[in-house]
């Protein structure tokens, strides 16, 4: 793999990081009521929706209610987990000081418990976006999904594991913590592990507890019915975010980098911000698309500033995309059928042994650039 | 504070609460209901505005309706009030200016000044309708246990009548009132807050002496004055309440006079510790470790220098898995410049330098 961003040099890596800074800036100036109108009004909508799925699911035995209920359950859990759960806990509503929005406290409706999530997510995903051995979800620990992986054996089953892996994505997310290659190579702590395995366990318990047994009885004779439909807006849940998450790393040209000795401490934040460029990808789409995704169809957007308010993300997108035109810098993106085809041909493509990486694509980083003719 | 009622734990609505909760976890039976009701919360504190009633120049009395959790207050003391201005939430003290009353009502009443964001906002765009966050009140600005026994002085100045206005209008709704000397200083008659009221009161209760001073024409009091206005002023149980100076003319006055435990004093603005400036002491609270910290070192760093184990994250501003809640002080946004915190902020200690004295609990 090429190193796109090679042509350029210390001056221009200095303006790309004060230009993001400056944008940064501007937008955490400018919050106020309307982006708290915003968050308070899809947590109410969020909420109403969930209360009438529910309620839906009360006659969960007739056809038409069992398939209206699921559905709207569906969206109301894709809008708890995303545009509101994840985005909360990455901190973008902490600005309005209110102890129920707050990345300290929200806890989200899926199996894994916050406090972990945000350690492997907010803080190794995305402080070592895309570095392989680093960034955990490149490849979830468990796919091959570039090159610059190791092939195993074990890899020519992996459509197969991620079909798994996308339908039970909470478990999956939820277990990634654990860093399971830590597991593998007995590096991990072994209390740690088992604290973070009960921590899990209680949380399964509750979710469980709440989708598999106190609504199904409350719903008396259709217990049956009411379970299956809980179980189907899970899973409708899960392959919907597992989809939208892989789109956002995996498809096309995006980058991934090989760590260089003790040059993680020491990048700039030009630097920083050019390798989340290069490790993004959008997916172009209509507004309620962007609302389903929670905003992770702006991913470049949310990687440079993953504490931005997710409604302003659409906002930059295209002063983002400038910013690339303007220091020849690629800016993935594609309609969703097109990222999603790419992510799956990589899956199987890479169950399959090479092909031979010829250079290693080293972390983005400001050289003198180099001559043309070397 | 006295807890005024109890409820129960074990009471049948919150046995049913806690059977509810299996049904909406993770959040709370209270986030789904609070879609009708915003007042139905145990989480926190709410109330309703329901009542903004002109007082005098700049100033408004709000009255709220507290949720059922409200234990209720005793005339005297003060409450902090959650209010939500440009999507931000700001905590803010004020006296309560009510009685507790048979409606359940509460009533705070707000005098802008020129620096204050809330008091402006509370005072000019406060609406019937508005959801605030309460802390239960508090503070021993109150009536002692026999109000008769020695006779009451009321020192007070612009809005510091109010605690004083909720003690007077329990004790008038009583129908008893002892024998109280009120000394109230504001600019002009017209901005004398509860103006007509007291006059009202004080031609009703022919034991209520009420004394204004007119500042804008009689010039501000002075305390030796006040053996002419009140010759037996040192043996009644006195309040003072308003600007800094009075209060610490008082205390000097009272205490030279040996009559300093007849004293109480309810400061508005308690001494801010650390408004602003380049680095200072830094206190992390639960990990008991001090250090001097430049304007330039992240808290976080400074902390794991001085010895003490924080949590981290990424160290560049964008995990949150440093946060810590700002006790005292303000600090410095080591990305943007911004000077900020006020007390139950959360800062990320990552990228924020100490502005001043700084006290976090990590």
């Amino acid at each position: 793999m090429t190193n796109t961003a090679a042509h350029l040099t210390p001056a221009d890596y200095e303006a790309i990081g004060a230009e993001l800074d400056a944008l940064r800036d501007e937008i955490t100036a400018d919050l106020g009521e309307r982006d708290a109108d915003y968050i308070h009004k899809i947590i109410k909508l969020q909420r109403g929706l969930e209360i009438t799925g529910r309620a839906l699911l009360m006659a969960s035995a007739l056809p038409p209610a069992w398939l209206a209920g699921t559905a709207t359950l569906s969206v109301a859990k894709i809008l708890e987990n995303m545009e509101i759960g994840h985005n909360v806990m990455h901190g973008q509503w902490d600005w309005m000081r209110d102890p129920k929005i707050h990345s300290t406290t929200w806890e989200w409706d899926n199996v894994s418990p916050a406090e972990q999530w945000k350690h492997s997510h907010n803080f190794v995903h995305h402080t070592f976006t895309n570095i392989v051995g680093k960034d955990n979800d490149v490849g979830y620990g468990i796919l091959r999904v570039t090159p610059e992986q190791p092939w195993h054996p074990a890899n020519i089953g992996q459509p197969v594991y991620n079909l798994l892996l996308a339908m039970f994505f909470e478990y999956g997310v939820a277990l990634h913590d654990l860093e399971l290659e830590k597991i593998r190579a007995g590096t991990n702590d072994p209390a740690e592990t088992k604290a973070k395995l009960r921590a899990i366990g209680r949380k399964i318990a509750r979710q469980w507890g709440k989708d598999y047994l106190a609504f199904p009885l409350l719903s008396g004779p259709q217990f049956g019915t009411t379970l299956a439909a809980n179980f189907t807006a899970n899973i409708v849940r899960n392959l919907w975010s597992n989809a939208i998450i892989f789109c956002g790393h995996f498809p096309g040209d995006v980058e991934v980098f090989e760590l260089e000795e003790e040059q993680m401490p020491n990048e700039t934040r030009g630097e920083w911000y050019v390798r989340q460029l290069l490790g993004s990808a959008n997916i172009s789409g209509n507004k309620l698309f962007h609302l389903m995704s929670g905003n992770l169809s702006h991913q470049i957007e949310h990687h440079l500033f993953p504490d931005m308010p997710s409604n302003r993300l659409s906002e930059i997108a295209p002063r983002v995309r400038a910013l690339c035109e303007k220091y020849d810098l690629p800016y993935h993106t594609g309609p969703f059928s097109k990222q999603i085809t790419s992510t799956w041909k990589k899956i199987f493509r890479y169950a399959l042994p090479g092909p031979k990486v010829t250079e290693p694509s080293p972390m983005p980083r400001a050289r003198e650039a180099k001559p043309v003719a070397a | 504070m006295p807890a005024l009622h109890a409820t129960s734990r074990r009471s049948p609505a919150r046995r049913l609460a806690a059977a509810a909760r299996w049904l909406t976890t993770p959040l709370l039976p209270e986030d789904y209901l609070g879609l009708v009701n915003p007042l139905w919360s145990t989480a926190e504190l709410r109330g309703r505005i329901e009542r903004v009633r002109h007082e005098a120049p700049g100033a408004a009395t709000l009255e709220i309706r507290p949720g059922p959790d409200w234990a209720g207050h005793l005339p005297g003391q003060w409450l902090k009030i959650g209010v939500d201005i440009d999507g931000v939430r700001h905590w803010r003290t004020f006296s309560l200016s009510s009685p507790p009353r048979p409606d359940g009502r509460l009533a705070i009443t707000v005098k802008t000044n020129p620096e204050g964001v809330v008091s402006r906002h509370l005072v000019e765009n406060a609406r019937p309708g508005t959801i605030v966050r309460l802390e239960p009140a508090d503070g021993d600005f109150v009536l002692p246990q026999d109000p008769a026994a020695r006779g009451l002085l009321f020192l007070t100045a612009g809005s510091g009548i109010t605690p004083v206005m909720a003690m007077l209008r329990h004790l008038a709704a009583q129908g008893e009132m002892p024998d109280t000397v009120l000394i109230h200083s504001a600019r002009t008659p017209d901005e004398v807050i509860f103006g007509a009221e007291l006059r009202e009161l004080a031609a009703r209760f022919e034991n209520l002496t009420l004394i204004e001073r007119h500042t804008a024409g009689q010039g501000r009091l002075k305390l030796a004055e006040l053996a002419g206005l009140c010759p037996d002023w040192a043996g009644r149980d006195a309040w003072a309440c308003g600007p800094a100076g009075l209060l610490d003319e008082a205390e000097a006055h009272w205490a030279a006079a040996d009559a300093a435990g007849r004293l109480r004093t309810e400061r508005f603005r308690p001494v801010l510790a650390g408004a602003g400036g380049e680095g200072g002491r830094v206190r992390f609270t639960q990990s008991d470790v001090e250090v001097d910290a430049d304007g330039a070192t992240p808290l976080l760093e400074a902390g794991e220098d001085a010895g003490a184990l924080l949590p981290s994250g990424c160290r560049m501003g964008i995990c949150y898995s440093c946060v810590g809640r700002l006790r005292a002080g303000q600090v410095r946004d080591l990305r943007t410049g911004e000077v900020h915190g006020e007390e139950g902020h959360l800062v990320q200690t990552c990228v924020s330098a100490a502005a001043g004295p700084v006290e976090i609990e990590l």
